[in-house]
């Protein structure tokens, strides 16, 4: 186990952890934002640079400060290692930049975009940015490409944070798309336009931090702060079948793998149950998906919702007592 | 006439052949090391030396080596960079094709003192026709024994392979050029690990310059004390200074370390003074990424003082008032120089060679470039020239890899040391538009 301190409080954690994941450990506001890390893709990180931090002293060994910011995701912690975060200027100056940096092609279609309310750059700009953009110059946009009937590729939203890509790379067997171009004219494509449909391909549009990969079948019909997630599952041969249905009324209007607080997926499912089962009936409803990500979503929208759907006590991870103390007062019906 | 040390036989007829190389003393350094050197010795020998990485960086060479991990069981490899893309840089391609057996030599050599069985030299697409002398001069050697198994009978054996890149600035970064030879997109790597513990296929690797490996042999065959004598404090040896722009003998030169920027730059044993004896405006002396410096800072330092062609002369003062060595590609610019122009067009290249991995870079390299063309066309504003400082501040050191600081740094020094042109451009659009108008300090409106 190695000490380090982390905008003045001191954590412990065990060797070879990322300063992120130690920030983690801490919680709250103190956690550098991650926009292209995503720690079940292996290789993830130091793209986007939305978590520089300051190392001021890199270990009891080699107290010197390093010279540059350090991107959090990628940089193993040292013994000793003190970190600035929130409490350093240079630091919030950077972040600041990366956001307008993110932000000027980025267009902010976010009243019709898909993503809107758990789009991961809309919270770090609030969070990090700024009201005004000084960019005047004319965004740049990209053609249309057909991927497929379940998946929408919208590449001018793209911010090239690669989970896509490392995705397709390391879940599924056939990898039809990645990157390709250069600089700022680069996209995620498949070079020939190509259909992306193995069994888990839909797990893009779960790691996309943005509304550049949206589910099709979603696609238009609702804001998801108008509708209600639910934990929920089927015995599915191809993955764990564990999955968050997202609900107007009776009806399943999406469904979703589980994601964690800093919206990481928990368990990668397969197209199955992500497409073909909008069925209530298809599901064993666990109950209401606690939604912790600072988001619309998680905002007062929950309070006194109206279930029709039963809800099964004595699950799996899930008892009739901890349906009772949810935080939400759910109607169910049990 | 200064020493040379690399290009002492360069017009040696017949000189890239193995036999012509032979006779001129080519390979002494690999029986010199094989027979009677440790690889640890030969390690020492350039540590000794002083030799700093002729890639721009200028890290200690043997410092570099001396890092390389040696787990058991795993390879160790040697690449030699050859991307040679640095705009105004263009030595390691003159030396490669007219010398391609002194590289060969350092290769052997350095191999043996780093423990590779296997090395490679990675060299830029378009220059495919040095690839084949190369390629030939690797036949030649092993024709001769020099490569292959059991080399001159020491029981130590390397095989050497050329390997063309795509034709991409980005891989001239080490790592970039490693995921490259592995046949990846050349997107430059996280650091660390970095390459000497982590590199290509995942072993332990050295990544040099051309010139860097060029200089092994004669550092081995003459002793580090004697290398170590040329030169000034920590800037050893002869450097390769590819020189251009508005001069009147432009070309590649090997100095010695330590004569002034004046001397190479008006005498006629180097570039020969300022083309149509016109005066000069700035300098860029290391290759386009360094900061560019106006006449008075090239010349001396901020304290008055001659500035010499070393590392340490040419930084003297930072970023204020200093610039760097770099990779030796120095271009001098006369009085007729459009500065904002000439920005712009670093800037464009920059944007075009971004690799998009991060974001500063990806979307900040654009933003220079476009705000650089508005000023250029006419279109600026007074707040522009700020905007530029800004951008370039929010991308100079937030990058995963040096191309973001590449890209940053010239923008950020020609606002810094020529803003009044900046200004002039802004203020007088339809003046700056007007063909061949350039902004003249002195004569305060156009030359």
């Amino acid at each position: 186990m190695v000490k380090i301190t982390f905008d003045g409080i001191e954590v412990e954690v065990e060797e070879g952890t990322t300063i992120l994941n130690a920030a983690r450990k801490i919680g709250g506001e103190v956690v550098p934002p991650a926009m292209c890390y995503y720690t079940p893709l292996k290789g993830s990180g130091g793209k986007c640079r939305a978590c520089l931090v300051k190392v001021a002293a890199g270990s009891v060994k080699d107290p010197r400060p390093m010279p540059k910011l350090v991107a959090s995701c990628i940089t193993p912690v040292q013994d000793g290692m003190v970190v600035e975060n929130t409490t350093n200027p240079d630091v919030l100056a950077a972040r600041k930049g990366v956001v307008e940096m993110l932000l000027i092609n980025h267009p902010l279609d976010c009243p019709i975009c898909d993503q809107a309310g758990e789009c991961d750059l809309q919270n770090f700009a609030y969070e990090h940015g700024t009201s005004g953009t000084r960019y005047e110059e004319e965004r740049r946009t990209f053609d249309k490409i057909d991927i497929g009937p379940l998946i929408q590729l919208h590449m001018t939203r793209c911010i090239l944070c690669y989970r896509c890509v490392y995705t397709a790379d390391q879940i599924t067997e056939k990898r039809v798309h990645g990157v390709l171009g250069r600089g700022d004219a680069a996209e995620i494509g498949t070079y020939i336009e190509n259909v992306i449909d193995n069994e888990f391909s839909g797990n893009v549009i779960d790691v996309c931090p943005v509304g550049a990969l949206t589910d099709k079948t979603f696609r238009f019909k609702n804001r998801v702060w108008f509708t209600k997630p639910l934990d929920a599952h089927r015995d599915c041969p191809k993955c764990s079948g564990k999955v968050v249905l997202w609900m107007r009324g009776n009806d399943v209007l999406r469904v979703t793998g589980r994601k964690d607080q800093y919206g990481e997926v928990q368990e990668f499912i397969c197209n199955e149950c992500r497409f073909d089962h909008k069925d209530p009936q298809d599901w064993t409803i666990e109950g209401p998906r606690h939604i912790d990500q600072r988001s619309v979503i998680a905002t007062n929208h929950y309070e006194l919702p109206v279930l029709n759907v039963p809800v099964v006590p004595n699950l799996p991870g899930s008892t009739e007592e901890d349906l009772k103390s949810t935080p939400f007062n759910l109607g169910r019906q049990v | 006439m200064g020493r040379k040390l690399l290009t002492e036989h360069i017009n040696v007829e017949g000189i890239e052949t193995f036999d012509v190389y032979r006779k001129h003393g080519g390979y002494a350094s690999v029986e010199k090391a094989l027979k009677t050197m440790t690889p640890e010795e030969v390690v020492e020998e350039v540590k000794t030396s002083g030799l700093r990485g002729r890639g721009g960086a200028g890290f200690p060479t043997g410092m570099k080596w001396s890092f390389l991990a040696k787990p058991e069981g795993k390879p160790r490899y040697l690449v030699c960079n050859a991307d040679e893309s640095e705009p105004g840089t263009f030595k390691d391609r003159y030396l490669m094709e007219k010398l391609p057996h002194l590289l060969v030599e350092g290769m052997i050599t350095s191999s043996y003192a780093l423990g590779c069985r296997t090395s490679y030299i990675y060299i830029r697409g378009e220059l495919m026709y040095i690839l084949r002398i190369l390629e030939k001069a690797i036949a030649e050697a092993y024709a001769n024994g020099f490569l292959g198994e059991n080399i001159l009978g020491s029981g130590y054996s390397l095989d050497l392979h050329v390997h063309p890149g795509g034709g991409a600035y980005i891989c001239g970064e080490e790592t970039a050029l490693l995921e490259s030879l592995e046949g990846k997109r050349g997107n430059p790597r996280n650091k660390p690990p970095f390459p000497a513990v982590w590199g290509l296929y995942g072993s332990p690797t050295v990544v040099n310059n051309v010139e860097s490996i060029a200089t092994v042999p004669w550092i081995v065959n003459n002793t580090a004390a004697e290398y170590a004598k040329i030169g000034v404090g920590r800037s050893t040896g002869t450097k390769l200074i590819s020189a251009g722009g508005n001069i009147n003998k432009p070309g590649v030169y090997e100095i010695e370390m330590g004569i002034t920027v004046e001397e190479f730059i008006y005498s006629e044993e180097y570039c020969g003074g300022i083309w149509k004896g016109r005066d000069m405006k700035a300098v860029i002396a290391g290759g386009s990424s360094v900061p560019i410096l106006p006449k008075d800072l090239i010349l001396k330092t901020a304290a008055g003082e001659d500035r010499l062609m070393t590392y340490e002369s040419l930084s003297d003062g930072g970023f204020a008032t200093g610039t760097m060595l770099g990779s030796g590609g120095f271009f001098v610019m006369d009085d007729q120089t459009c500065i904002v122009r000439h920005t712009w067009t670093l800037a464009r290249f920059y944007h075009h060679e971004s690799c998009g991995q991060c974001s500063p870079c990806r979307e900040g390299t654009g933003w220079l470039e476009k705000v650089l063309h508005r000023i250029e066309y006419g279109h600026g504003h007074m707040h522009d020239i700020d905007l530029l400082v800004s951008v370039a501040k929010q991308i100079e050191g937030n990058t995963i890899c040096p191309l973001g600081d590449a890209a940053a740094w010239p923008v950020a020094a020609a606002v810094r040391h020529f803003r009044e042109e900046f200004e002039w451009h802004v203020k007088h659009p339809e003046q700056a538009t007007s063909p061949g108008a350039v902004f003249n300090k002195n004569a305060s409106v156009l030359a």
